[in-house]
């Protein structure tokens, strides 16, 4: 196949960027999106240029380290896809392929297509896990969990935070990246003694970053790579509410003293 | 060096009850002021971050990825042993245990296997309390699937995600030591190398992959959780960060390097699609619960799969292996597959592959029964090779997975350099010559959640603190050391990309050090890497600078510590005069063409000491005794 790539290339977060065009030929449809970049920039290297700077790592769609917009959609065409996993059999012979990096005000461009996440982790440190020591544990069947509340949690737990959910966002906002972390925890009994302090906590540091408000397009479903359903923003916003009116209940009548 | 490994004393089950009560302990109000380095945020590294923050010591953490998330455990797909017994089909920690043993060939230590098999039930208790979201059944308990060589059923697992949902696990457990202020997280920074003064670990230098900037950070102590070397190979499983740099300058700087040529080529991958494959991708070993192995019974037969006959099919690992079938182990399987393929049955494009056929699983379970056991693997196996394994067999060849070498460790896991600790896949201690299925994830957390939080309490309360700051005159040796290499590379101003020495690299590994070697192919292998090292250092080209994001950068300086590492790697295999487990020398056979073990020449543990550039390592031995599980050959017939 022969493509025309328009890359966008940034020194970093303080360059304007721009995009820059390389033709390809003899693209093979077996080879991966990312193997195609792998080539493009051995042919930059040859002729003593800097390559694309791009991150990526597992190559298995699971690491959520691979970021791209191409054609203006996260991850690209394919439906619940990652970009190290789109393959080149996708696309057809003198395709023009656009491609960006995450484009949010939360994930500022370092470099090329490389942008900064660390919003995500902050959020998830404000309060996205179960408060547990190593070791002060009971047995693990002594917890016994419905399978179908096993199997909602998974289907939530499985977000790979890549943060396509916030490049596809008119808004930037990142709410289907804290609900499937809220809902992974509500759907489980470890989850519950603190499922009104979390929802409140993460939602509080996510508004403290710079992602929008939700206002209900959900782009972010459609360019789920792991296809984690919108649905769980509506329990996210339920257990904001609940965690709101939690919050403000008379002291007396917590019982926690 | 001395090799000492500390085992305690006593009956093999009292062994760490002992050693926990003689250890020392660091009074609570004093753990705030010891510093401990933790490098690596996979299931290792993330755990033992946490659980040392927890016990109120202040950690700094760091990964080269952008968030400790990504570490590459989380692509372990099968799952976690635990010796539960919850399925009441005989398992016990001393079954698993023995399996454990025997799989890896009998060449890793016992006491420290018999521990890894006593704590595999804490972990499943600790990650459950974190919320892992573990397969259940209807009765809401946990659910359990016989996995790689395992006659019982004792693997947990989170459908095909076993090591994201542990890894999630272990970072929330980080984040939340984050949020607490224990824990400093340092992303997108890579070790350098290892602080050494008078005799202890003290710090190391890393450099942080956006500015550039090249940092000293002193510590009380120094963990290493930095993952196994398959990338030697360039293609592997492993993802394209995954890198040996901080267990080659450990090395360099006196850390004995154990068994480096026991490497796990993975029976079930994807086979390369081409000269630019970037990876192979790994089918789960469980897939061999259901799934039939088979070659066409005639060679060179080019018929479609579906075109040939039931009686034209062999199912060699059914025939040769009648008691195990498809479920032998891994070195086992690989070994057979290629067998297989150099006498000329292999299918595919390149005839370097064996079918893994569903179509008696889809039969008689049912296409959805297997969709759900399976549907994620079968979707991401279409996605890459766009074939249909509902329809059509799999095609399927060996691709190197894990490391069972790794950095020497005593029962302590401390290497010999006083303070440096290395947990996980980095060292060498569980799996002798061959890991069982559903191992790395159980030795990680094992490492990181139970044994480390204990063995550095014990070392720092025994020293006490490093008086060593970043001003000491060999945090700036060092340091200069580390910025006059990041400059070689960038002066050479040749010709050729890091990665193509890298993949140039991987060829002569694969070809001379995979799967199977011979004397004089690997005194080839070590001719040319010396031709591709030199040529390295004179044609290698970098384009930018170091003072920001240079993914060449990074590259090229992982690619020269595989260099290095591949001749080491090279020289432990032609020294280990036998064959075990993952480590097969074609002259040391038994008639049928197995393995053949020698026990009397090679029963211990090669340990190399590194002794300068172009100066061959020192050997030295550890020599392994097996007290509790005989000595036998392994048989799966």
């Amino acid at each position: 196949m022969n493509l025309t790539l328009h890359v966008w290339r940034q020194k970093g977060p303080h360059d304007k960027g721009g995009f820059e065009t390389h033709r390809m030929s003899d693209v093979s449809p077996d080879m991966s999106f990312l193997e195609m970049i792998d080539v493009l920039n051995e042919t930059l290297i040859a002729a003593g240029k800097e390559p694309i700077a791009f991150d990526h790592d597992c190559r298995e769609g699971i690491c959520g380290m691979c970021s791209m917009v191409i054609n203006g959609r996260p991850h690209g065409p394919e439906k619940g896809t990652t970009t190290c996993q789109l393959h080149m059999r996708k696309f057809r012979d003198g395709d023009e392929i656009t491609i960006e990096p995450w484009r949010a005000k939360a994930f500022p461009v370092l470099k090329d297509l490389c942008v900064d996440r660390g919003a995500f982790d902050r959020i998830i440190q404000a309060g996205g896990y179960v408060s547990v020591n190593t070791g002060s544990v009971q047995d693990a069947n002594c917890l016994p969990v419905s399978k179908v509340a096993a199997d909602a949690a998974f289907d939530a737990a499985t977000c790979i935070g890549c943060g396509a959910c916030v490049a596809a966002c008119p808004n930037g906002a990142a709410m289907l990246f804290v609900a499937a972390k809220i809902s992974h925890l509500a759907h489980l009994p470890q989850g519950q003694p603190e499922r009104h302090l979390r929802v409140t906590a993460m939602v509080e540091q996510m508004d403290h970053e710079a992602f929008g408000h939700c206002t209900n397009h959900f782009e972010c479903g459609e360019a789920c790579p792991k296809d984690i359903s919108v649905e769980n923003i509506a329990l996210l916003n339920a257990d904001y509410a609940k965690g709101a009116l939690w919050a403000a209940r008379p002291k007396q009548l917590s019982g926690d003293g | 060096m001395k090799l000492d490994a500390h085992i305690p004393d006593g009956p093999i089950d009292e062994k760490w009850d002992r050693a926990r009560f003689e250890m020392k302990l660091v009074n609570p109000a004093n753990k705030r002021k010891f510093r401990v380095i933790v490098v690596g945020s996979g299931l290792a590294g993330a755990s033992a971050a946490a659980s040392l923050a927890e016990l109120g010591y202040a950690v700094d953490c760091f990964c080269f990825q952008d968030s400790p998330r990504r570490a590459h455990s989380i692509a372990a797909q099968g799952g976690i042993n635990a010796a539960k017994n919850y399925q009441n089909d005989g398992d016990s920690v001393y079954r698993l245990f023995y399996d454990t043993v025997k799989g890896g060939d009998f060449r890793a230590r016992e006491a420290n296997v018999y521990r890894l098999a006593q704590l595999s039930v804490n972990i499943i208790d600790q990650c459950v309390a974190q919320g892992v979201p573990f397969a259940r059944d209807y009765g809401g308990l946990l659910d359990n699937r016989s996995f790689g060589g395992a006659q019982v059923s004792r693997t947990f697992y989170a459908r095909g995600q076993t090591g994201q949902q542990l890894l999630l696990g272990a970072y929330q457990a980080l984040s939340r030591q984050i949020h607490a202020g224990r824990v400093t997280m340092h992303t997108r920074s890579e070790m350098l190398d290892v602080v050494v003064v008078d005799g202890r670990t003290r710090g190391i230098i890393t450099r942080d992959l956006i500015t550039g900037k090249i940092e000293r950070h002193a510590g009380d102590v120094v963990l290493l959780a930095t993952g196994g070397y398959s990338n030697v190979f360039y293609l592997s499983t492993n993802a394209k960060g995954c890198n040996v740099t901080s267990t080659v300058r450990a090395w360099r700087r006196g850390a004995g390097f154990a068994n480096p040529c026991f490497t796990q080529i993975h029976p079930t991958g994807i086979p390369p699609h081409g000269d630019h494959s970037s990876k192979t991708t790994l089918m789960s070993e469980s897939l061999r619960n259901d799934g039939r192995v088979w070659v066409p019974r005639n060679s060179g037969d080019a018929r479609k799969p579906d075109q040939i006959p039931e009686a034209e099919r062999d199912y060699y690992l059914e025939r040769i292996y009648p008691s195990f079938g498809n479920l032998v182990p891994r070195d086992v399987a690989s070994r057979a597959a290629k067998r297989m393929c150099d006498d000329g049955f292999g299918v595919g494009p390149s005839g370097r592959g064996v079918y893994l056929d569903f179509g008696n699983a889809i039969q008689r379970l049912g296409k959805d029964a297997v969709a759900a056991k399976y549907g994620n693997l079968f979707h991401m196996y279409s996605k890459i090779t766009g074939s249909n394994p509902y329809a059509t067999p799999m095609v399927i060849y060996p691709a190197p997975h894990y490391t069972m070498g790794g950095l020497w460790v005593d029962y302590d896991l401390m290497s010999t350099i006083p303070g440096l600790f290395v947990l996980g896949e980095a060292n060498f201690s569980d799996h002798g010559a061959n890991r069982l299925g559903a191992s790395a994830l159980m030795q990680g957390l094992a490492d990181g959640y139970f044994i480390a939080p204990y063995t550095v309490g014990d070392y720092l309360a025994r020293v006490g603190k490093s008086n060593v700051t970043t001003d000491h005159g060999d945090f700036e040796r060092v340091e200069g050391q580390v910025r006059d290499r990041i400059d070689g590379l960038l002066s050479i101003k040749g010709s050729r990309s890091p990665d193509s020495f890298h993949q140039a690299l991987g060829r002569i590994m694969w070809d001379k050090c995979g799967m199977a070697r011979n004397r004089d192919g690997l005194h080839e292998a070590i001719e040319q890497i010396r031709a591709l090292k030199d040529e390295f250092q004179q044609n290698l080209r970098v384009p930018g600078s170091g003072t920001d994001l240079n993914q060449s950068l990074e590259k090229a300086g992982r690619v020269q510590d595989f260099l290095e590492f591949a001749h080491l790697m090279c020289t432990d295999a032609l020294t280990r005069e036998e064959s075990c487990g993952g480590h097969f020398r074609e002259e040391y056979r038994t008639p049928e063409g197995e393995a053949l073990r020698r026990d009397d020449d090679f029963c211990h543990a090669s340990v190399w000491e590194w002794q300068g550039d172009n100066t061959t390592p020192k050997l030295h031995k550890e020599a392994l005794a097996f007290e509790h599980v005989h000595l036998a050959t392994r048989s799966y017939k």
